[in-house]
């Protein structure tokens, strides 16, 4: 019941977002609000960039692959110099080299995989002016390829797509922060923490018990990392922090703040393209796919832990409760991790890695159909984009016509673009699993045995190669082999799929607008809804299938073993 | 190339400013004018320092106290244990919690066998409490009935009765504990 009127309530919340926030994102990348000029005109005063003048798909992808090598290096350099630099009360020293490389190769990437505890290797300062400065700007870079896609559909035979430096502030400005700012209060006012003081030491007179407990300005850390869906947490346990995620209300904002601009940005597609049915056919497809997978983990998990029944407690009315906080319950805590792997978010209010077989499957499987239902902040939306021009195609050959997708032909070049940009993910992700599994050194970092193990391997680089950044934590990442790979990964599944997208996106630009005829396939229909289900699940499962049975559902089928 | 180049390293400086420095130091001064406590780690104060914070739990030993999560309860190395649901580690975990509480008279339940998420979880169920009341009871010379009320009046939540699950704090249940002694004992 409590689980029902929670979904109830985020379906109202997101339904709300999805009209208001959608048509705001439109206004604001199609410069129609202006009401930050103040803050706006002097930035690009000091860029040196004229917003009116925009850019060809070339150019912004090279501004877009300068500004993230440059805040790579600038985020490698703050880690290796910390021990030197203000911000530090915890008098922490330099993060090792091959860690600050995956780190901030993790943070600029929009995905978040931490080989580290926060609270243990990250100053302030680092958490601050390097973490959070990217959880908005990773996030807007994503919404900007996003945005300069949909103009590539909407624009008739032009040669630009916009101005990468434009997109990235105004998405910053006018959506993020705004948002930000609102959050990180009421994170504030139900507990989570927020101050400079550095660490306390605590002494609990009754029981003996001595706490030196780390604090931080992470409030409002939280609130952007769930919003830009980049998930990386100040504390190593992420959304169970406490300090990060205090109460029910948190939880609940948590999972509405990491939902609410990927849903929105549909709403804005459809708005940007003068119907917002192609929107709305795109969000039923990320919702339909959406709730199965919710389904399936939270039956999963609603019963109960295997080793715990076997070591005598078999009933379990609160669930699978290993991994999990006791405020949450297991419903409310398979709700935020679903949600968060769906979203290439990757904060957990729970341990994945203590999940049920199935549970821990359909997060694993939610991650590998792509980041589409409905993924990150941009990134979802532009994925989907790329499915559902795979979708216009595979509908073409079906009935022999050149397709189109909102008018514009769909050619050889257009689907060999979005084929590159489909299977750069799933090359990814299995060619480094096999590496790290034959080799010794990616397979020393499994904590648990047998199949549970192979699972950890193959959620590590799902989970990189998608930037969505959560882990089956038994994993230790932290060594020379999975800090290097894994950086590769979240680089691929990063930037070899959105210079294809930006590639797609000025190709369709210069296109001219075919009318609509009789024989023209709608993409504003459930059919079509129906189609790119079929197409986000034939690329998964097919791909992956075998990978998957080989972890978890043999984990499943395997009774009365443990490893 | 060169003008992108330009252009990134300035964004990075403003970024910086802006995001990194300016919008944590505002929510740190609203935080710090209207939420003070909460903002600085919800601390219980104690006659000298502090007690804890009431969202980072501590060991408590049994039956004399009740007991929360069996967690390491280290706030500087948080997270889970992150077993798998068939290892054999966790198996051996659970049994040997087990094997404590049935030694000190409580029944097993879901959450005094198994580890949290952040390691420091600092709430149990209700039912994970009440299971307690009759062991706490006999080892502090109390009433069943006055323990029992005791934890029925740190129940809290769910938020607005349906957001997260109904929970007792644990140091604080503790804390109300050590009083209600005290005030027993007092002629």
């Amino acid at each position: 019941m409590n689980f029902f009127l929670t979904i109830l309530l985020l379906v109202a919340c997101l339904a709300l977002t999805w009209r208001f926030l959608g048509s705001y994102m439109a206004a604001v990348y199609e410069g129609r609000v202006s009401f930050l000029g103040w803050l706006e005109r002097p930035t690009y005063r000091l860029l040196g960039v004229d917003p009116q003048r925009e850019q060809s798909w070339q150019r912004y992808a090279g501004a877009l692959i300068v500004y993230s090598g440059v805040a790579i290096l600038l985020l490698y350099g703050m880690f290796r110099l910390q021990g030197s630099l203000p911000g530090n009360p915890a008098h922490l020293g330099a993060v090792a080299p091959a860690l600050s490389w995956n780190t901030a190769v993790s943070f600029v990437t929009n995905t978040n995989w931490q080989n580290y505890s926060g609270e243990s290797t990250m100053s302030y300062l680092s958490q601050m002016g390097a973490l959070a400065v990217q959880n908005f700007v990773s996030a807007s870079v994503g919404i900007a390829v996003a945005i300069a896609l949909v103009r590539g559909l909407v624009r008739r035979e032009s040669s630009t797509i916009g101005n990468f430096w434009v997109d990235l502030v105004r998405g910053i400005y006018y959506v993020l922060l705004p948002i930000s700012i609102v959050f990180a209060v009421i994170f504030v006012a139900e507990g989570a923490i927020q101050t400079l003081a550095g660490p306390v030491s605590v002494h609990d007179a009754l029981n003996g018990v001595h706490q030196v407990i780390p604090r931080g300005p992470f409030a409002s850390q939280e609130v952007i990392k769930q919003l830009g869906t980049n998930g990386g947490g100040s504390y190593n346990a992420n959304g169970a922090m406490p300090f990060e995620n205090p109460t029910g209300l948190t939880n609940f904002i948590s999972v509405f703040l990491i939902l609410t601009i990927p849903i929105s940005l549909t709403y804005t597609f459809g708005k940007m393209v003068g119907n917002v049915r192609q929107g709305v056919a795109l969000l039923a497809a990320m919702t339909i796919l959406f709730g199965v997978w919710l389904g399936v983990a939270t039956y999963a998990e609603s019963q109960g832990n295997p080793a715990v029944a076997a070591a005598g407690v078999k009933h379990q009315p609160g669930g699978n409760m290993e991994g999990k906080e006791s405020r949450f319950g297991y419903s409310q805590s398979t709700l935020y991790n679903i949600v968060s792997t769906q979203t290439s978010t990757g904060s957990v209010d729970s341990a994945n890695d203590s999940y049920t077989p199935i549970g821990g499957m359909m997060l694993l499987s939610g991650m590998m159909l792509g980041e589409v239902t409905p993924g990150g902040v941009g990134s979802g939306l532009y994925t989907i984009l790329v499915f559902a021009i795979i979708a216009v195609f595979l509908g073409g050959l079906m009935v022999g016509r050149t397709p189109e997708y909102l008018g514009k032909k769909i050619q050889s070049r257009e689907v060999k673009l979005a084929a590159l940009a489909a299977l750069v993910m799933p090359i990814t992700v299995i060619v480094l699993t096999a590496i790290a599994s034959a080799l010794p050194a990616g397979r020393a970092g499994a904590l648990n045995a047998g199949p549970h193990g192979f699972t950890e391997i193959l959620y590590a680089f799902t989970s990189q190669g998608n930037n969505n950044g959560s882990a089956f934590a038994g994993l230790n990442g932290n060594t020379a082999f999975y800090n290097i790979s894994g950086a590769i990964a979240m680089l691929l599944g990063r930037f070899a799929i959105i210079v294809p997208v930006l590639a797609l996106a000025g190709v369709l630009a210069g296109k001219q607008v075919v009318a609509a005829s009789a024989g023209t396939f709608r993409t504003d229909t459930p059919l079509f809804t129906g189609l790119v289900i079929g197409v986000i699940i034939i690329i998964g499962a097919l791909t992956f299938f075998p990978a998957v049975s080989l972890g978890p559902i043999v984990e499943q089928l395997i009774h009365g073993r443990f490893f | 190339m060169l003008v992108h180049l330009r252009r990134a390293v300035v964004a990075s400086v403003i970024f910086f400013v802006l995001l990194g420095l300016a919008y944590p130091f505002l929510i740190t001064g609203i935080g710090q004018a209207f939420f003070s406590h909460q903002a600085s780690g919800d601390l219980v104060a104690a006659p000298r320092g502090y007690l804890g914070s009431s969202l980072i739990g501590q060991h408590w030993n049994g039956p004399r106290w009740f007991q929360g999560r069996p967690d390491t309860d280290n706030p500087s190395a948080t997270g889970s244990q992150n077993y798998g649901p068939k290892s054999k580690l966790l198996l051996d975990f659970a049994r040997a919690q087990v094997r404590r509480l049935e030694k000190e008279g409580i029944k097993p339940t879901n959450e005094l066998v198994t580890g949290s998420g952040s390691g420091v979880d600092p709430d149990i169920s209700p039912h994970s409490a009440y299971v307690q009341v009759a062991a706490v009871a006999k080892a502090n010379h109390l009433s069943v009935s006055a323990v029992r009320r005791l934890v029925t009046s740190h129940v809290v939540g769910p938020y607005w009765s349906f957001l997260g699950s109904p929970y007792v704090n644990v140091l604080r249940l503790n804390q109300s504990l050590a009083h209600l002694e005290s005030a027993t004992k007092a002629p």
